[in-house]
């Protein structure tokens, strides 16, 4: 490319690489995956005290289909763990999950045997939340350590 | 100790002693409220009794106890309700460990067939009669009953399937 030549090897690459993680960090509309009682404080955070619109993620998904984060929000059981991976499955790429409190993140209080013991024993989780149950601003917190992921990450450049 | 019993708790125990005095095993009192042990062929009659002729209409719930002890191990609970009369009343029957088997109250109330699935579910008690007894909140294949005492707290490791982490690729 002529313009590699011009301003140094990758400039046009890395430059495209910036515009578009800036373009999906600002837009990274999450799914729902309300289970508990962290799914109040989740919806909190959707709402206009807390306002995720300003980080461009107000668009609640309720399709995997158009969704970029899931947000897995109280404890996780057994037979509940299925659909939830079907549904993260059904997410295209790329995607991001959040860990919301302490029940998605380890089983919180819920030592025993229905409840899985963290959500990480079957998704890749991006970021976790503590508290039980966090505060809305915390969610927001994991939505922004996942934009700060997401601008850093290399999403053109590998793709040759 | 000398039971403390309301006017119409008395009337509706009388009226159960008339009907089924030789069912009745004990009655006791605990935080105010009534127990009464009947022997565990009974429990049908013993709920006809009291649902159609001594207006305990409401089956508000049952569940079962493990004693952990050899003998009759189990014990069912039936928490009836007298709207009428605002009485509460429970009635128990004790099972033995060796495949513990109770007679369905569903014909009764339609509402036991998921309390009697629950407590099924979580401590293997059977239910002759009931028109359905599966599992209710574990997995249909599990092998195990929950609530009972030797189980451990954290489950059995591996006995429910985690979701696959791969991904079916076409
Ligand atoms: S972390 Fe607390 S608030 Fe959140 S689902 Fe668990 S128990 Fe509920």
């Amino acid at each position: 490319m002529g313009i590699e030549s011009a301003m140094g090897e990758g400039y046009f690459t890395t430059k495209l690489d910036t515009l578009v993680n800036w373009a999906r960090s600002n837009a990274a509309w999450p799914m729902p995956m309300g289970l508990a009682c962290c799914a109040i404080e989740m919806m909190a955070f959707a709402g206009p005290k807390y306002d995720a619109a300003r980080f461009g993620s107000e668009v609640m998904r309720f399709s995997p289909r158009q969704a970029d984060v899931m947000i897995v929000a109280g404890w996780v059981n057994y037979k509940m763990a299925h659909a939830i991976r079907r549904i993260w499955d059904q997410m295209p790429d790329p995607k991001w999950c959040i860990a919301m409190g302490a029940c998605a993140s380890t089983g919180g209080m819920h030592r025993c045997y229905g409840v899985v013991q963290g959500c990480d024993n079957f998704l890749p989780v991006d970021a976790y939340v503590s508290g039980c149950p966090p505060r809305p601003d915390a969610l927001l917190h994991a939505l922004m350590k996942i934009q700060d992921k997401i601008r850093t990450e290399h999403s053109v450049m590998l793709d040759t | 100790m000398e039971l403390q019993l309301s006017d119409t708790m008395r009337t509706a125990l009388d009226g159960l002693s008339d009907a089924h005095g030789d069912q009745v095993v004990e009655i006791r009192q605990s935080s105010s409220d009534t127990f009464v042990r009947v022997k565990r062929g009974a429990i049908v009659e013993v709920c006809r009794t009291l649902k159609e002729e001594l207006g305990f209409i409401y089956l508000s719930d049952i569940f079962a106890v493990d004693r952990f002890t050899s003998e009759e191990r189990f014990e069912v609970v039936y928490n009836l309700v007298s709207l009428k009369d605002r009485l509460r009343l429970f009635v128990k029957i004790r099972l033995e460990e060796e495949n513990p088997e109770a007679d369905s109250v569903y014909e009764l109330w339609p509402s036991a067939d998921w309390f009697e699935r629950e407590v099924y579910d979580m401590f293997g008690v059977r239910f002759r009669g009931h028109p359905d007894l599966r599992r209710i909140y574990m997995p249909e294949d599990y092998d195990y009953f929950p609530m009972r005492k030797e189980f451990p707290l954290l489950g059995i490791p591996g006995s429910i399937e985690l979701p696959s982490t791969t991904p079916d690729t076409e």
